[in-house]
């Protein structure tokens, strides 16, 4: 079960999810701290770590539309975030997916702040509203990295394969 | 079963007779660009190697671009430092497609690699940078990816687990009004596909538009289809293909175009007519919010921006030089045009077009992605309003999440930056 901290609506763009003013920051361990900082209630509230490690965020349509910009996916990583959304913006599902960030893909997902969520592999269940939301599998193609731990594991196994170490 | 253009490039990078949508490969890429955020992709790439007893080796530093454009020269010390690291790392590699921030041949990612030839038509080209989807303009298959996932590519020389997009078939025909061109077309489909209209797939171009469209035009089109969540655009290889390489890119060797199957199989397909199309504009916050410039007429702008991978090519620029010529940017209004290459803005300087620009008293600045992302200059005060060529105009893109940017073709940011409001440029200013 994990908590439900902040909602957005549908197209939220990478701009809004990491502003491009902090692009020259690239480093994992530096991107959080930036992470929704143009919503200054919600940014104090991360980084004066009143938000658990672990909890929900809840987005509409698109999530992540934009920008290729890997630090929108890594700011959230660092606070261990699930997002479950209606659906995601194609590479930022891609870069989710290679840097480990947990998605989950629901298209007909409600839920608001300070709901409890019970996440399985085939259904959301919104234990606040009672209500159950079926999850849309992800595309195959991505079980290999997932498998693998993520795509720098899964590309140092092909690495080593193709030098024949492995 | 016949193929579309990008299925037809996908079989040939992945030694296949034949591919069709859904199915997951491992093409071969042709080009892997990236710009500062290569300093990314570095860590990521060194990770790969960690721990393999393996020496760090990109596959191809033949086939590897890299162009400063996103922050040029560097605002910070952070981002100079991240650049003097992406030098470092280009001599030790022997990366030659290298375009430093130089007014010879620097400029925009998306303006260097086809005016360099580095483009050709069947490649398969990735790029750190989501409007990578431009390249379709020369027939290529051109997408954008993560640092993460270039880090993959510069150790194995392919994109892993790429699964074949549907297409949507886009047929234009009709002759443009005067005033309306390229971006009007589509920031229109944009409007009518939404956002996410076109997420996962990719949107090919025909029609009698498209083949009388130069290609400055053809890469205004598809850079923006990214913001309909497109995969990529392309257009079937043709005699503007050719005569764009080897005219403007220099390309000698031969050139292979190629074209959709008369079956080839679409999962959508739109008809628009241009004829009747007026200036299009899209209002904050969303690329698809997009209405025709009546709706908006008369409000009032503080900065006026034409340029970016999208607008900054020859045509647009002298598009608005044409319009300011000899007449003044509102007081109250400033103007800011970027160039998108080096190259470009010796051509516009030789036209005359910089100084009818800097009489009108517009701001010529240097090549590069300027005030497009807000990273860098440019950026808006709170409340402020900004009329702007670029591709976005997501909340806070223009560096302040309490300003507002609506986005149009070179023709009406020209004729709004006469008034200092967004303004109708077939009515003449």
């Amino acid at each position: 079960m994990a908590k439900v901290v902040y909602t957005v609506g549908d197209d939220v763009s990478t701009d809004v999810i990491y502003p491009g003013r902090y692009m020259a920051t690239v480093l994992a361990t530096e991107t959080p701290q930036y992470a929704f900082v143009d919503d200054v209630e919600f940014s104090a509230r991360l980084n004066g770590g009143k938000v658990p490690k672990g909890s929900v965020l809840v987005a509409g349509k698109n999530f992540g539309c934009g920008s290729s910009r890997e630090q929108a996916v890594s700011c959230l990583k660092g606070w261990e975030f699930t997002i479950v959304a209606a659906s995601f913006a194609r590479i930022f599902l891609q870069n989710a997916i290679n840097l480990g960030l947990h998605v989950v893909s629901a298209p007909d997902i409600e839920a608001s702040e300070g709901d409890d969520l019970e996440i399985a592999k085939q259904e959301v269940v919104n234990k606040t509203t009672g209500k159950s939301f079926t999850v849309q599998p992800l595309p195959r193609s991505f079980q290999a990295i997932i498998d693998a731990g993520g795509l720098i594991p899964y590309t140092r196994k092909r690495v080593l394969e193709a030098a024949g170490k492995a | 079963m016949g193929m579309t253009v990008v299925e037809k490039i996908l079989a040939h990078a992945s030694g296949r007779e034949e591919v069709s949508a859904g199915e997951v490969l491992e093409p071969a890429v042709d080009l892997a660009m990236s710009h500062e955020n290569a300093a990314l992709v570095i860590n990521r790439f060194l990770a790969v190697f960690e721990g393999t007893g393996l020496e760090p080796k990109v596959w191809d530093p033949a086939k590897i671009a890299i162009i400063f454009d996103h922050r040029v020269p560097a605002e910070s010390p952070k981002t100079a430092g991240n650049q003097k690291k992406v030098r470092e790392f280009v001599a030790q590699h022997g990366i030659t497609r290298f375009h430093d921030i130089r007014g010879d041949e620097g400029g925009i990612c998306h303006q260097i690699l086809p005016e360099n030839g580095y483009v050709r038509p069947g490649a398969v080209v990735v790029g750190t940078d989501s409007h990578t989807t431009s390249h379709g303009a020369l027939n290529s298959f051109s997408f954008g990816i993560g640092a993460t996932e270039m880090a993959s590519v510069w150790s194995l020389g392919v994109a892993l687990n790429v699964e074949v997009p549907g297409t949507i078939r886009v047929n234009v025909n009709g002759r443009f009004l005067e005033g309306v061109g390229p971006k009007d077309l589509i920031l229109h489909l944009i409007g009518k596909l939404t956002a996410k209209g076109a997420n996962f797939r990719v949107i090919e171009f025909h029609g009698e538009t498209i083949r009388s469209m130069p290609t400055s035009g053809r890469l205004t089109v598809c850079n923006m289809t990214v913001e309909a969540g497109a995969t990529s655009g392309v257009i079937p290889g043709d005699e503007e293909t050719i005569r764009y390489l080897r005219e403007v890119a220099g390309v000698k060797d031969d050139i292979e175009l190629v074209h959709p199957d008369s079956d080839a199989p679409y999962e959508q397909r739109i008809d628009i007519d241009v004829s009747t199309l007026v200036p299009q504009i899209a209002c904050p916050h969303t690329v698809d919010n997009v209405k025709p410039v009546d709706a908006v007429l008369g409000t009032k702008i503080h900065q006026v921006v034409i340029g970016s991978c999208t607008n900054g090519r020859l045509d647009d620029i002298a598009a608005a030089a044409q319009i300011l010529k000899g007449k003044k940017v509102a007081r109250g209004t400033r103007m800011l045009v970027f160039p998108a290459s080096g190259r470009i803005f010796q051509e516009a300087l030789d036209k005359g077009y910089v100084a009818d620009l800097m009489k009108a008293g517009a701001v010529v600045m240097n090549s590069g992605c300027g005030p497009c992302l807000g990273v860098h200059e440019g950026a808006l005060g709170d409340g402020e309003v900004a009329l702007s060529t670029t591709n976005r105009n997501f909340k806070g893109r223009m560096g302040n999440p309490r300003g507002e940017v609506y986005l149009c073709s070179p023709e009406v940011a020209a004729a709004s930056a006469l008034t200092g409001e967004i303004t109708d440029p077939r009515k003449g200013a």
